[in-house]
């Protein structure tokens, strides 16, 4: 493989890192905080793939105006949710939780279904963006992956400034210790969480929607990404934004070289590097205590 | 009269199940015969989540590579016995839950349910990905398992009618099992496990070893629910082993009740009717699905099996809570 190849593999690698993180952060928030075990979170990726198809096609034109509307709608949408079905969950056990969200994943495939049919459909790339960067005399690089893996490492910034330097990331993390002492102190709970909950929600629809112009969108396109994004956070270890962002990066290079290098075995390959890792650390890479 | 009132139920449903097949149509025969071994995968499961105390996530790995195990060793052209095929394909489930089950038994709780689900994602893309049993179309039985006692054929698994009393036959088996099972002191163990494992160990139990040998047992008999849906379809796809089918079988269980042996039976029963029916009434069945679950979960806590207990309750107490 010569060096050029090598490049566009490890841009691809890591923009596909990138929104891996996007998706698994807002999953490992809602697990962390939230003590939640969410398995629609993979349709909420698909819900803002669906979006974007729904704004491209007529709405809005240009694309930060479309990111705009869609952060708003989907931070939104998240709140609702969480207020109707998620603020029941949190005194019950996991295996509940799995059978409500498991019910989630299906009336959202098929109000999709309803409302888009079954088609793969295709999302326009933004002319500004539709051009490619030449490497060699016949490779070359799309703009718009580039935009992908920039606007995921704006989020990510923004996530990370958010949690560390502000007042309500002081709360996210405090809750995450401690939510007894959190509510003791004075602090509405209720409210932390259904804010904690619209953020996980607008990681995973933000991620699906730049992702739309590149991958379409098409049914059961949230399935694959939540299980890889329940990878990546048992991998990062619960609760650890930070270790999201090294197991997405672990897996989104195990996935792409395994491949190039093993094709017949690259499905199998992720899983194994998961398995590997947890055999040597149980809770994950970055498990406190 | 107490066990009276609760075998009685019981007794009176197998009764039906015998006659079943002497007046529903072919087509009804086969679907029961499906609901009843999916009710055996799901009790398999429910020693794991129910007694055990153990989500796994990745269950239908040892439904598939039972099924995979059967298309694989019966060669074209030649007789199988199912003498040896219906053991070897449990044999294959169970080997391969007992070699999984040494490093997902490390892990616990959200762990435990994702690495189950990791290396059962593994079993399905090497079958879905490789040659190794015909890639993603899967493959076809080249011929049913014979079954002979004694030189004459005793069943014929080409016929759905035979095949229904066969299947019958082994959930009962399967059941009784297991419920004597669950009475030994085994069983018993499974549960202190379940309800706190660090006491277990103080007492000097090695529950890592009990652990094990129910996992084992628990994939040898989803083994045997492969086995038995192979022989009745006649054909393996690697979605046996996708996680929507890890899925399906935990919703059954979770639906019936978990920690009871009737309550897997009555949500495999409430699964396959309810799919059936909401597919014949409404093109969105899948939307009535969804809705049916969450309202199990907001007013049902405790699944199927809990009703007659809560009614109990209701009428000693007069209606209030």
């Amino acid at each position: 493989m010569d060096i050029v190849s090598l490049l566009i593999q490890t841009l691809n690698a890591v923009q596909y890192g990138l929104v891996l993180f996007l998706v698994a952060s807002g999953l490992t928030l809602i697990f962390g905080i939230m003590r939640i075990i969410n398995l629609a979170h993979g349709s909420f990726y698909m819900i803002g793939a669906y979006m974007a198809f729904g704004l491209s096609s007529g709405i809005t034109e240009t694309l930060p105006a479309m990111i705009a509307v869609g952060l708003i709608l989907s931070f939104f949408i998240g709140f609702v949710l969480e207020w109707a079905f998620y603020a029941f969950l949190y005194q019950r056990e996991h295996l509940e939780q799995v059978l409500l969200t498991y019910g989630l994943i299906l009336v959202f495939e098929e109000l999709r279904s309803i409302l888009f049919g079954n088609d793969v459909l295709g999302v326009p790339v933004p002319e500004a963006l539709a051009g490619s960067i030449p490497l060699t005399d016949t490779l070359s690089y799309p703009v718009y992956l580039i935009f992908i893996s920039v606007a995921c490492l704006i989020m990510a910034g923004l996530l990370y400034y958010l949690i560390r330097h502000t007042r309500l990331g002081m709360m996210i993390r405090a809750g995450s210790h401690d939510r007894n002492m959190v509510q003791a102190l004075g602090i509405n709970i209720d409210l932390l969480f259904r804010i904690v909950f619209a953020i996980g929600f607008m990681l995973a629809a933000f991620s699906g929607m730049i992702s739309a112009p590149m991958t379409s969108v098409s049914p059961g396109m949230g399935n694959q990404v939540l299980i890889i994004s329940f990878v990546v956070v048992v991998i990062g270890g619960i609760g650890s934004v930070g270790g999201a962002m090294v197991a997405a990066m672990v897996i989104a290079f195990a996935d792409v070289f395994g491949k190039l290098l093993v094709p017949a075995y690259a499905g199998m390959f992720v899983y194994l590097v998961m398995a590997l890792v947890l055999l040597w650390r149980p809770e994950g890479i970055f498990r406190k205590g | 009269m107490a066990r009276f009132f609760r075998t009685f139920p019981m007794i009176a449903a197998l009764a039906v199940l015998l006659v079943f097949p002497m007046f529903g149509q072919i087509f009804y025969t086969e679907l029961v015969a499906k609901t009843l071994i999916l009710a055996i995968f799901a009790m398999s499961l429910d020693l794991l989540v129910g007694y055990t105390g153990l989500v796994s996530f990745g269950h239908a790995a040892y439904f598939g590579i039972a099924a995979y195990a059967v298309a694989l060793l019966t060669p074209a052209g030649a007789v199988n016995a199912i003498w040896w095929v219906l053991p070897a394909s449990v044999l294959a489930a169970a080997l391969a839950a007992l070699v999984i089950g040494v490093f997902v038994l490390r892990t616990k709780g959200i762990y435990f349910i994702m690495v189950t689900l990791a290396f059962a994602q593994m079993a399905f893309f090497l079958f879905h990905d490789t040659d190794l049993g015909g890639g993603s179309d899967g493959i076809f039985l080249n011929s049913k398992p014979t079954v002979t006692v004694f030189g004459q054929q005793a069943l014929s698994l080409e016929n759905p009618t035979h095949i229904y009393y066969f299947v019958l036959a082994l959930t009962v088996t399967v059941y009784l099992l297991l419920r004597w099972l669950l009475k030994t002191s085994f069983g018993h163990i499974l549960i202190g496990i379940r309800s706190n494992e660090h006491r277990m160990v103080a007492m000097g139990y090695n529950t890592f070893h009990y652990k094990l040998a129910i996992f084992t047992i628990a994939g040898a008999l989803a083994g045997l629910a492969g086995f038995l849906q192979v022989v009745l379809t006649g054909f393996v796809t690697p979605e046996m082993l996708a996680w929507h089918q890890s899925g399906n079988v935990l919703l059954v269980v979770i639906l019936g009740g978990i920690g009871t042996l009737i309550g897997p039976v009555l949500g495999a029963f409430t699964f396959v009717a309810l799919q059936e029916f909401a597919q014949g009434l409404v093109a969105r069945w899948q939307l009535v699905m969804g809705i049916f679950v969450i309202l199990v979960v907001f007013a049902l806590p405790g699944g199927l099996a809990a009703i007659p207990a809560r009614l109990r309750r209701r009428l000693v107490k007069g209606g209030g809570e």
